[in-house]
């Protein structure tokens, strides 16, 4: 499965929205290591006129105490990004590593993994989040757990599919017969073969994660003021409906993120052999 | 109709003999069985979505009763006392489950610290106006979707494909809270078109109580202007929170045209010559859209998470701006009563689509 998502990237790679999604994902990595080289003032400092429209000297404006948006987008990227992709990468690992052991061992370890799987799936997902978020108390790194007990399951899912597709083929049972243990079998014949499809919903997943850790910040539940935080940004921007560009820059940066993590994850499924691709085609309506 | 799979696992000893009675039970009443199953699941779920409150309520850090109470109560041993007794926090854990479940079904979901009202009362008054935002927003994203994704799945790979390509994207890219901001400050500020927040203009009165619906209340009183105003307010936030569920339809739509395009008795029915139209309504549309209705109910979700985060910006008096309320000022017994509404609205929701699924494709009903 690596080797034919391989063979086909280069011709994906060709398409505009791959490529838009790309040079937007680089645009904004690029602001995640230079935002102090970029940015032009503090963006924590309150010194500049306030409520002043965009204009020379602060471009975006300002906002209710006098801080520069421009800098304050620019800055956020430091936190939005680097956590949406902790976060993915905590969800692969915890929800691939359940989903394996469920698919790979079955019985009860298959029926207590997916029925905590389903427990969450009752739920919508900004709404389980918010609650999580709200019973461990307001500040980042709740928002953060709270996110990743709500996107494990997905993983979760997909890996034991495709785990349990897989473990009774000949090349992993030749393994057993060695003499493999279980765990070596596991890791050595089973999770390589599955990992291709995982890093592809990873990648779609890193929009989704960046919408709701920011929806969650737009709650309050989030980043604490005075971070430069995009969702807390927008919400301090609907406190002052007038001066539209508080709340419409960084919505644009939230937009334009996911936007081209989107674009790239929409390649990579294209990319993606057929059936696994709709394994996590499905897989995503359900993350809404 | 259903598969006669019981002679074949049909075994020795008691187990396999009751077994073998469910199987042929199934198979006289197969509709009945699966009615039963589905609503057996939903059960089930609904006491799942009762425990993730009860361990979010009671096992977090700190003091469940000075979370619940605030400040000012918990300084009184006399107040936390009681409320202790009440919710059975003197108790072991399985017995205050119990405690909690009990209190439940008699309605109680504990006070507001905001309202000082019981938290069902606050719900009680939120959830219709939710209803009638998230049921227009269903409505319209399942007639927009749908729409899209036939014509993008027809228009394969063709301009139009690929312009609804990137318009279903951007609608599940964008953050909701922001478009809805962007939305009233555009529509109402600047251009004037939309009206302001809430559920009618201010100088109008709320038709008459059966409902609860405004549009539905209004028209059911024959109070035309009324039920006009209540239309235009709906109209902006429904629009908005349509966004991301178009997307999601109109990508699901796509796909599922597509897969029965490609099948053979597609290809039968153009070969023998049918008009095209037909083909595409009586053979291609009735299948494809079938699958469709189980998203429906994702999508309901999706919505319902929407309101949380929109609600507020247009000051609709709804279950999702209570949620903002509650979750900004870290009222928990709140939070946990939408929780729980929520879930259980959820739940419904998806256990009416599976039955509806049901009632449409048979087959389902087997598996």
């Amino acid at each position: 499965m690596r080797f034919s998502v391989l063979k086909r990237l280069p011709s994906a790679w060709r398409r505009p929205l791959a490529v838009t999604g790309a040079l937007v994902t680089v645009f904004w990595l690029v602001v995640v290591l230079a935002a102090p080289l970029l940015a032009p003032h503090d963006p924590l400092a309150q010194d500049l006129p306030r409520l002043a429209s965009p204009g020379a000297g602060h471009w975006l404006g300002t906002d209710e105490l006098g801080r520069d948006v421009l800098s304050r987008v620019l800055y956020g990227a430091r936190i939005s990004i680097p956590l949406a992709l902790l976060l993915v990468a905590l969800s692969l690992l915890v929800g691939g590593a359940l989903g394996a052991c469920a698919g790979f061992f079955g019985r009860w370890v298959d029926e207590t993994v997916m029925r905590v799987a389903d427990l969450v799936f009752a739920f919508p997902t900004v709404i389980l989040a918010m609650v999580v978020a709200a019973a461990l108390g307001a500040n980042l790194q709740n928002a953060v757990l709270a996110v990743l007990v709500v996107s494990w399951p997905s993983y979760a899912r997909v890996t034991r599919g495709l785990v349990m597709g897989i473990r009774n083929r000949e090349f992993v049972l030749s393994g057993r017969l060695l003499g493999f243990s279980p765990w070596r079998s596991l890791r050595v014949d089973v999770l390589p073969n599955v990992l291709g499809p995982l890093l592809v919903l990873a990648t779609l997943d890193i929009g989704t994660a960046t919408l709701l850790l920011s929806g969650l910040s737009f709650l309050g539940l989030g980043a604490k003021p005075p971070a430069p935080e995009w969702g807390s940004m927008v919400a301090a921007g609907t406190q002052q409906f007038d001066k539209w560009w508080i709340g419409v820059y960084p919505g644009l940066a939230i937009l334009t993120v996911v936007l081209a993590f989107n674009f790239l994850g929409d390649t990579l499924r294209d990319a993606l052999d057929p059936t696994a691709a709709r394994t996590i085609g499905a897989e995503k309506e359900r993350v809404a | 109709m259903s598969q006669p799979s019981a002679p074949s696992r049909a075994n020795k000893g008691g187990a396999g003999r009751l077994r073998e009675r469910v199987a042929a039970a199934r198979q006289r009443h197969p509709f009945a069985s699966f009615l039963t199953r589905r609503a057996g699941t939903a059960v089930l779920l609904m006491l799942g979505v009762t425990l993730v409150t009860f361990v979010l309520t009671n096992l977090v850090p700190g003091d469940p009763a000075a979370a619940a109470l605030g400040q000012r109560a918990v300084e009184d041993p006399a107040i936390v006392a009681q409320f202790r007794q009440h919710y059975g926090l003197d108790k072991p854990l399985p017995l205050q489950y119990v405690t909690y479940l009990g209190n439940l079904l008699q309605g109680d979901l504990g006070e507001s610290q905001q309202s000082h009202q019981a938290v069902l009362t606050d719900l009680r008054a939120a959830v219709p106006a939710t209803i009638e935002l998230a049921g227009t927003a269903i409505v319209l994203s399942l007639v927009i979707g749908v729409a899209f994704g036939v014509v993008a799945a027809l228009r394969q790979d063709r301009l139009t494909d690929q312009v609804l390509r990137v318009l279903s994207l951007l609608g599940v890219s964008v953050p909701t809270f922001w478009l809805a901001l962007l939305a009233f400050y555009v529509f109402f500020y600047r251009l004037g078109i939309a009206p302001g927040s809430g559920r009618l203009d201010p100088g109008m009165t709320a038709p008459p109580d059966v409902t609860g619906l405004y549009t539905v209340d209004a028209a059911l009183a024959g109070q035309w202007p009324v039920f006009w105003n209540a239309v235009r307010h709906l109209m902006l936030p429904a629009l908005v929170l349509t966004a991301y569920t178009v997307g999601l339809l109109t990508r699901f739509t796509r796909s599922a045209v597509l897969e029965v395009l490609g099948q053979d008795y597609v290809r039968a029915a153009r070969a023998k010559g049918l008009p095209g139209r037909t083909v595409l309504t009586q053979y291609v549309l009735r299948a494809a859209l079938v699958p469709v209705i189980t998203v429906a109910g994702l999508a309901f979700g999706a919505l319902l998470s929407g309101t949380v985060l929109v609600e507020s910006i247009f000051a609709w008096p709804g279950l999702g701006a209570y949620a903002y309320r509650s979750a900004t000022t870290l009222d928990l017994p709140a939070v946990m009563g939408v929780g729980l509404v929520v879930g259980v609205i959820y739940l419904l929701v998806n256990l009416a689509v599976d039955v509806l699924y049901g009632v449409i494709d048979p087959r389902v009903r087997v598996s």
